[in-house]
């Protein structure tokens, strides 16, 4: 038998029975559609992450208080506590190393601003003038902080732009004088909008000098240190030389804990993309069900067709012909069934992302490929017992069946 | 010149429960091309099983069948689909139409499954068609078909590979007198053509109009005309 022949006629069987025929593409295109859609999601939530990680800066190493990973016992944590203080000097000595391009602090705590009888609970962040470049904001208005001494510092403050539009609406904001807590600042600058993130939102944050934000929350230690590395090459580098250098001044304990941005995105990425993969399983197993009702469907086919399959044996089919020719039905199914699927499964995806344009709910690659793929392999996998079925049939028997 | 069926010592068995049938026993027969043969006995005489025999449905437990000199018992599987496909046409009483295909395309059926070239089959099929009165039937499908015309692009299969032999089972079975004679009359228009014609039927009327008749009673071959008397 022909190709084009073969084809031709396992459609016909197929569409001359359409309730079976759609049911069975049904149940393959909402497994394949599964597929798609929940990898979209898994794979949407790994790359919202990422992105809204990588968003906070490039090639940062960040200096947290405290030791947080876990080790072995040390009996030094067993006596004290709570860590050395993360102090402004601390930070300043971190400029020292080679590999360090730029430090930013970081003293975080809330407290009120008030303008005009204008009252509102604000974040104060206390800084210095390389937190803009470090984190790489940028402003709407104005200046960010000078740059000067990070021990003392002019009271200036940069505003967030929710907080301008809040306190002042249509006025302009520069230069006007403000009460951030007990203490008077004027405002040099206004951030741009960010809007809302994983990393920090400046959109609601007042930004002071490092120095007094921490007169005002009456502390000594930092919040964060944001250290940047001259490059991506020397990010580890630089975690060794901060890390030493902390330890030398903090009595040979290593009492603070060092990150790299690039290590918690891979931890991000390998933890998501895990969970993308599990999720892509769980949806496969529908496939599998699916495969299952196309042997069923494709049994009961034979059954219904014993005397056409007869009667082809007597016009001189070979078993082979007609096993071929069940097997194409079934992975035509099962491919039109795949095709329905993926258009369904990227159409449901783009409505996820017309839903929530932050999330970018597109469909990995390999998923769509492992989808259609897997569909096609079951379709015909599950075709066999059925095709065999039919090219074993007896063809005497057959033909005396109506 | 080698007979054109040759059956010698056939055997066919069948087990139903515990207890073994003899659908054929000890059968010998001798069919030349071109003759016209009406088998004929009672239901269960073994007719349909022998006619199953010589169309390749069905094997002999013991003995040998050989088909234009060759023997076609011991083929296997998909050789003695070949010679189905291009020495045996078959036409059965409830005329086996593929309901989904139409006239044209049951007709073309046979040689679609030798692979023959749509060209030469579309060529094949319009000939057939315009013989057999049905060239405005082509792309009706079979319930749109009388009992007449059904069984008449059944013959249109059957001949359509130019078999040597074609095997009719109760051919006119399902179909009323008038249209019956009219199935008949091709039939033998097709025999007189060459075509050996080999009919099994229960109707003694029309066993007559055979050139040979053969009866058969508990798988056994009782009478051959062709023999003058009792084998």
């Amino acid at each position: 038998m022909r190709a084009p022949d073969l084809l031709r006629f396992a459609r016909d069987a197929a569409t001359g029975n359409p309730l079976r025929t759609s049911l069975l593409v049904l149940a393959m295109a909402i497994g394949v559609a599964a597929v798609v859609v929940l990898t979209a999601l898994g794979d949407g939530a790994r790359r919202y992450v990422i992105n809204e990680f990588s968003s906070i800066g490039t090639n940062l190493v960040i200096v947290l208080p405290g030791r947080s990973q876990t080790g072995g016992f040390n009996p030094g944590n067993a006596i004290t506590n709570t860590p050395r203080d993360l102090t402004i000097d601390d930070a300043q000595a971190l400029l020292r190393a080679s590999a360090v391009r730029r430090v930013a602090t970081l003293a975080i705590g809330t407290s009120e601003i008030s303008v005009g009888g204008k009252l509102r609970e604000v974040v104060v962040a206390g800084t210095n003038a390389q937190f803009v470049d470090v984190r790489r904001l940028a402003l709407a208005q104005g200046r960010f902080l000078a740059d000067g001494d990070w021990r003392r510092g002019a009271a200036e403050a940069v505003i967030g732009a929710k907080i301008r539009d809040e306190l002042f609406g249509r006025e302009s904001a520069l230069g006007q004088r403000v009460r951030i807590g007990d203490r008077r600042f004027r405002i040099v600058g206004v951030m741009a909008s960010t809007g809302q993130g994983l990393g920090m939102n400046t959109d609601e944050t007042v930004i002071v000098p490092v120095a007094l934000a921490q007169a005002m929350f009456n502390s000594n230690t930092l919040f964060r240190v944001l250290v940047e590395a001259n490059s991506r090459e020397t990010i580890e580098q630089a975690k060794t030389q901060v890390t030493e250098i902390i330890k030398l001044r903090h009595e040979g304990e290593e009492d603070v804990t060092v990150i790299t941005q690039d290590a918690v995105l891979a931890t991000f990425d390998k933890l998501l993309g895990t969970l993308t993969l599990a999720v892509a399983g769980i949806a496969a197993i529908s496939l599998a069900v699916a495969g299952i009702l196309v042997m069923n469907v494709m049994l009961v086919s034979v059954t219904q067709r014993t005397a056409e399959i007869g009667l082809l044996k007597a016009l001189g089919a070979t078993g082979r012909t007609i096993r071929t020719a069940f097997l194409v039905e079934a992975a035509m199914l099962s491919l039109a069934g795949a095709v329905l699927g993926f258009l369904l499964g990227h159409a449901g995806a783009a409505a996820i992302r017309l839903l929530y344009p932050a999330y970018p709910a597109y469909p990995p690659d390999w998923a769509a490929i492992a989808g259609l793929g897997t569909a096609l392999v079951t379709g015909i996998l599950f075709g066999v017992l059925p095709a065999r079925r039919a090219a074993q049939l007896d063809p005497v028997e057959s033909l005396a069946k109506r | 010149m080698p007979a054109l069926i040759e059956l010698s010592g056939i055997e066919r068995v069948f087990l139903l429960g515990d207890s073994e049938v003899h659908a054929l026993h000890q059968l010998d027969l001798r069919i030349d091309a071109g003759e016209y043969v009406a088998v004929m006995g009672p239901s269960g005489s073994g007719k349909s099983t022998l006619l199953n025999l010589l169309g390749l449905l069905d094997r002999p437990n013991v003995g040998t069948y050989r088909l234009e000199g060759r023997d076609v018992t011991t083929l296997s599987p998909e050789e003695q689909a070949r010679v189905r496909s291009e020495r045996i046409g078959f036409v059965f009483q409830s005329f086996h139409l593929v309901p989904r295909l139409t006239a044209a395309e049951n007709i073309a059926l046979p040689m679609m499954l030798a692979g023959i070239a749509p060209a030469e089959r579309n060529k094949r099929v319009e000939q057939a068609l315009k013989d057999y009165g049905l060239t405005n039937r082509a792309n009706h499908r079979p319930n749109e078909l009388s009992g007449g015309q059904r069984q008449r692009v059944a013959i249109a299969r059957a001949t359509i590979m130019q078999p040597a032999v074609i095997l009719a089972d109760e051919p006119t079975g399902n179909l009323d007198r008038a249209t019956g004679e009219e199935v008949m009359r091709l039939l033998e228009a097709l025999n007189q053509s060459g075509v050996t014609l080999i009919i099994v039927t229960h109707d003694t009327v029309l066993g007559a109009r055979a050139g040979r008749q053969l009866r058969m009673e508990d798988g056994e071959l009782r009478h051959d005309s062709a023999s003058r008397g009792t084998v």
